[in-house]
């Protein structure tokens, strides 16, 4: 199969949607000809022009409000956030207005929105440019978040998004954006990823490590090592999306393996860990032969120091350990 | 700044009006003001919970502007929604009984006061952070520009709602995307219990911020439902035809408390400065006085009209007080489109996380 950028994979995406549905317009800052601040539009103004892909002030507020207002006519906006770390200068339309209008209305208004952009640590930016609220967005009912981990999904789940008839909240990773993976050719068909189904990216029979975004990937890392030094087979449950969430997926893993060791990017309290610990104990505590663990981000802000802030999130090496301090070695 | 006295009758857009639209306004402004009226017995018995934040003095604001509206222009304001709700066409017993909290309401008891909904009307609520309401009047009007159709959205806001940092967003991009929205300050003189001029920094008045981001603006008379509609029209006009925002401010004064539940309604003012607005400046009795002074209704058919006003408020009372209570399981309706409709995306994942 061909390979292709993450980036280029969510290109390909709102490429097809807006072939597809006339309604599909892309907003954000520097979207349009500036081709992306992280080039995922790139190409995108050339090919379609001023009315699809709308480049707007650093006003987050003001855009992001604008494309909700438009939604309720029936507009399908896809807004980028140059970093989800600026939800906060536009909490209020993205929570009050975005997650609540279908409730207060009596069900008579929807918001067929997407916001997207990147939402990780990991690049020495400090604290404010390194938030990962997917935890927090997803407390709210009324909205959708997903996290995909590789190309493929950030095609397929994408499209789902876009068509969704809620809004959905896509967390990407600015260092995901140039990494490669196998994607279906669109001549193969429509490549569509439903929210709400996990994925097992690896089966195995000791151990369960949940995660999602970027943080998929450390776990696949460790668990190859586990595998090849330590015996231990571990099956890495991808959640892709938050909310809606595969139950089925996480709690069907833990009854094999009988332990659980969340990878979660966000901070411990009340992240998206918790959450997923909370329903395990409910739905799988006689299943369970450990305590669950977890690795997340240190529970401080993010440092910027380059020497220490890998070490503030979720490594490998610190995956290994845990696994290792609930799991019999079998060689 | 002063506000002009000129006679405003004479206007293409007034002189449009036939005696039953001008007895249609009448009609309008008498039932928003005995609604309005009829809430005050059932709120203080305690069958309405939280805000309740009357309209009641500027009517003629809401009567005047939307009296315009046409099809393809829609209307969004902030908390102090009744009035506009029943000038888009929203009837009293689905109103009244969103106060109640009854499932018979315009927003099945999920909104209250502060959120009627009739999105089929063309009214897009009712929304209670100030303020919070201008980036989706400039959505709206957004979306009505997309789609090619020649129409605008009327987004009100209150003199309180012009600090917020929301409103100027919205009024960079309008100008800047050249976006039909009419951004209406519906200027009552106080932002809660504070006044104007402990609010807001400005030169002349409020709409002149506007200057700044060389849009289009204007200054109102709100007693004067001619001087509301022709200098709303030229604003609509400009919209239609040029695709162009403006700021109005519309000068009004409300008689209650920012809400019911302002218990310092009467220290941050004058009874007098009340009783000389309700006396001299009532919008409701200056267009009935007006009309009859045109020749066209009568002191007894003025009457006629008030009194089924407070009979069709008392009925809508009588509706909401026999109405339903929404059922436990109605809580997680109207929560998710796609839940709601039972579309496979709905039924794919846990939604909810309830035990």
């Amino acid at each position: 199969m061909r390979e292709l950028e993450y980036r280029h994979a969510l290109r390909e995406a709102f490429d097809e949607e807006l072939e597809r549905d006339e309604n599909v317009v892309i907003m954000g800052e520097e979207v349009a000809q500036y081709n992306g601040a992280y080039k995922v539009t790139q190409g995108l103004w050339d090919k379609w022009g001023d009315k699809r892909i709308v480049d707007t002030p650093i006003s987050e507020a003001g855009f992001i409000g604008m494309g909700i207002g438009a939604s309720m006519l029936g507009i399908r906006p896809v807004m980028e956030l140059m970093f989800w770390s600026f939800h906060s200068v536009a909490f209020d339309q993205l929570v009050n207005n975005a997650a609540h209008m279908r409730y207060m209305s009596g069900g008579k208004a929807n918001c067929p929105i997407v916001v997207r952009g990147p939402a990780n640590g990991g690049t020495n930016v400090g604290a404010t440019h390194s938030h990962t609220p997917e935890g927090l967005f997803a407390a709210f009912p009324g909205l959708k978040v997903v996290s995909p981990a590789t190309p493929s999904d950030a095609k397929g789940l994408m499209k789902a998004a876009i068509r969704d008839n809620d809004p959905v909240y896509v967390m990407e990773n600015t260092l995901l954006y140039g990494m490669k993976g196998p994607v279906p050719e669109p001549a193969d068909g429509d490549h569509f990823i439903p929210l709400g189904v996990a994925d097992i990216k690896r089966e195995g029979t000791d151990v369960t490590l949940v995660a999602h975004g970027r943080s998929v990937l450390h776990a696949l890392d460790a668990a190859v090592i586990l595998q090849e030094e330590h015996g231990i087979s571990a099956e890495v449950v991808d959640l892709r999306s938050i909310r809606p969430l595969d139950q089925d997926a996480i709690i069907n893993s833990v009854k094999k393996t009988n332990r659980a060791v969340m990878v979660d990017e966000s901070k411990p309290f009340c992240g998206v860990s918790a959450q997923i610990i909370t329903l395990i104990q409910e739905y799988a505590f006689d299943y369970l032969d450990a305590p669950i663990k977890r690795v997340t981000s240190l529970d401080a802000p993010a440092i910027y120091a380059p020497a220490l802030e890998n070490e503030q999130l979720p490594t490998v090496a610190k995956i290994i350990t845990k696994v290792l301090s609930i799991t019999p070695v079998k060689k | 700044m002063d506000i002009t006295t000129s006679d405003y009758s004479g206007y293409a857009i007034n002189q449009k009006l036939t005696p039953e639209d001008k007895i249609d306004i009448y009609r309008t402004l008498s039932r928003m003001r005995r609604f309005e009226q009829g809430t005050q017995k059932p709120y203080s018995q305690g069958k309405m919970g939280g805000f309740l934040h009357l309209y009641i003095g500027q009517e003629s604001v809401a009567a005047g502007t939307i009296s315009l509206c046409g099809e393809n222009d829609h209307v969004i304001t902030a908390y102090r929604c009744h009035a506009h709700a029943l000038a888009c066409g929203m009837t009293m017993d689905e109103c009244m009984a969103e106060l109640f909290g009854k499932y018979t309401g315009c927003s099945k008891g999920k909104g209250g006061s502060m959120h009627f909904f009739d999105p089929a009307k063309n009214f897009w609520g009712g929304h209670g952070i100030v303020g919070g309401q201008t980036p989706l009047g400039l959505g709206l009007a957004y979306g009505v520009k997309y789609k090619g159709l020649k129409g605008c959205c009327l987004c009100y806001l209150g003199d309180g709602a012009i600090n917020q940092g929301a409103f100027h967003e919205s009024l960079n991009i309008a100008e800047l995307h050249n976006i039909p929205v009419i951004y209406i300050i519906e200027n009552n003189g106080y932002s809660m219990g504070t006044s104007q001029n402990r609010s807001s920094a400005y030169k002349d008045c409020l709409a002149q911020r506007a200057e700044a981001y060389d849009m289009a603006w204007d200054i109102v008379n709100g007693e004067d439902i001619y001087e509301v509609r022709a200098k709303t029209q030229i604003a609509i006009d400009r919209a239609h035809n040029e695709s162009k925002p403006t700021v109005l401010e519309i000068t009004t004064y409300r008689y209650y408390g920012h809400s019911v539940a302002d218990a310092n309604h009467k220290k941050y003012r004058t009874p007098e400065e009340i009783t000389k607005y309700k006396n001299d400046h009532d919008p409701v009795n200056l267009w009935k006085n007006r009309i009859i002074g045109e020749g066209i209704i009568s002191e007894e058919e003025v009457k006629a009209i008030d009194t089924a006003a407070k009979q069709e408020a008392a009925a809508a009372v009588k509706f909401a007080e026999e109405s339903p209570d929404p059922p436990v399981e109605s809580i997680f309706d109207d929560v998710y489109w796609e839940v709601d409709n039972n579309t496979e995306a709905g039924n794919t994942g846990r939604h909810f996380f309830n035990d």
